[in-house]
């Protein structure tokens, strides 16, 4: 070849195993510090695989995680055009990402969310309390895993719990990257109406809880309340719902790695430590796009090219991590990314942490002999939505 | 060997405070860093430099005495 010496690739997505990222990522990653990609539709851009420089473009002032500019790495129907919405500040920059986003840091600190454990663990235990009437025999996803973030965020935000289900169903709807146009318009719609009802009622009569201090605070139009709101929904509800179902299933098909936890219960923070790196449910990465011509990994990337970091490729990197492919709940050497890095790093991931711990702690210690309900090959995975996991889960334990 | 902790580039995502509490803790109005011992014990030092590398704003910085 006359032209560049690898062709531009597709994001890699087929797995061979559903705890490992798409085989597709080592060749890559073994290549070059960044990989020419196309995007759908031909779109040329970029693709980073390795731990140092996803750390480096996450930090670099030349790359924008603004909605405008970005494609998505993979097929979809689903595409945003213009900035986000106000408040929405996911999909924006400094200063107006760290405007918004400094409101409400407050309520996720480490000491905050810790405090909230009792909270947690009530709702937790109620959930598993449904389990326990629900069996021997049930799914784990629809009666433990998915209830428990979005009922903790909606505590949080002063959400009712009758409108708690409907949202979970919008959230659900935007995440799928094989949602229709008029499914994901539907729950758009939805979306808005219940922020529409929600929103000025509180403002009229703001509660203790997120919501009414971001009210008292005065600064938010109701716009932006809405915005803000939103983000926090979207942000909790599906992500760490994934991730405890994902680390049920993982844990329950590395039966040496849950024993020693059970015989260890002190490993609880590590093991979410771990399980957020090797299973890095973000599976489709974070992407910017480049606002000037610069200069990056040996390469030109152009203004307005889009990098998306393959998060878990990254986070299995030999290069930063000993045995990266090895699920070790003792390891010590943290420093993953799978919660992101710089300055949109995840907002809520000392809760996500919190409900993790709490979470398996409870579900193993109240049900010792859980083991799936049918054999691991049966599991369908959410292959298809922002966030990865399991699409349900049947377990099954002794009476 | 001083540790500087920068409030204006810190993005409250409480790297610091869950790696080493008894250095680190985040305000309770939006989460920034504080600094509980701006001069910790020599032997501290992974757990400091483990701290400055999983920053993710590069807020905390680290003055290692030479020689150290």
């Amino acid at each position: 070849m006359v032209d560049a010496p690898h062709p531009p690739v597709s994001l890699p997505t087929k797995r061979s195993c559903p705890f490992d990222p798409p085989d597709g990522y080592t060749p890559l990653r073994e290549q070059e510090r960044i990989t020419h990609m196309s995007y759908p539709g031909g779109t040329p851009g970029w693709l980073v695989t390795r731990h140092a420089e996803a750390k480096e473009l996450l930090t670099h002032k030349s790359f924008s995680a603004r909605q405008e500019g970005i494609i998505s790495p993979v097929p979809t129907e689903l595409a945003y055009d213009g900035p986000a919405d106000p408040g929405a500040f996911a999909k924006t920059d400094d200063p107006v990402h760290s405007k918004y986003r400094k409101l409400v840091t407050g309520f996720f600190t480490v000491r905050r969310t810790r405090q909230l454990a009792p909270m947690i663990e009530r709702i937790v235990h109620e959930q598993l309390d449904d389990l326990e009437k629900a069996g021997p025999g049930a799914d784990l996803v629809e009666v433990f895993t998915e209830s428990v973030p979005s009922r903790v965020m909606c505590e949080m935000i002063g959400v009712p719990e009758s409108e708690r289900r409907s949202l979970q169903r919008h959230v659900e709807t935007l995440g799928r990257l094989s949602s229709t146009v008029p499914e994901a318009l539907a729950a758009v719609s939805g979306m808005s109406g219940f922020l529409a009802r929600f929103v000025p009622t509180r403002m009229d009569d703001p509660r203790d809880d997120i919501l009414g201090d971001l009210i008292r605070g005065g600064q938010l139009t109701e716009q932006e309340l809405m915005g803000m709101t939103a983000t926090l929904i979207t942000g909790a509800f599906d992500t760490t719902g994934n991730m405890l179902a994902m680390g049920v299933y993982t844990l329950l098909e590395h039966p040496d790695q849950l024993a020693k936890l059970q015989a260890d219960p002190e490993l609880m923070g590590a093991a979410v430590e771990e399980l957020l790196r090797f299973l890095t449910i973000s599976h489709l990465g974070a992407s910017r796009w480049a606002l000037e011509d610069v200069e990056f990994a040996g390469q030109t990337i152009k203004k307005g090219e889009v990098v998306t970091v393959a998060l878990p490729a990254v986070n299995r990197d030999p290069e930063r991590y000993e045995n990266p492919d090895q699920l070790d709940i003792g390891r010590t050497d943290h420093g993953h990314l799978g919660l992101g890095h710089g300055v949109h790093q995840c907002l809520g991931q000392h809760l996500a942490r919190t409900i993790l711990r709490v979470g398996y702690e409870a579900l193993f210690d109240r049900f010792p002999t859980l083991r799936l309900g049918v054999p691991s090959d049966e599991i369908r995975m959410r292959d298809d939505f922002v966030h990865y996991g399991p699409r349900s889960l049947p377990v099954t334990w002794d009476d | 060997m001083r540790i500087t902790a920068d409030r204006e580039v810190c993005c409250a995502a409480g790297q610091c405070a869950l790696i080493a509490p008894d250095l680190f803790d985040q305000s309770d109005e939006d989460g920034s860093v504080v600094l509980l011992d701006a001069q910790p014990d020599t032997g501290r030092l992974d757990v400091l430099r483990e701290v400055v590398s999983r920053c993710p704003t590069g807020a905390i910085r680290l003055e290692e005495e030479p020689g150290a």
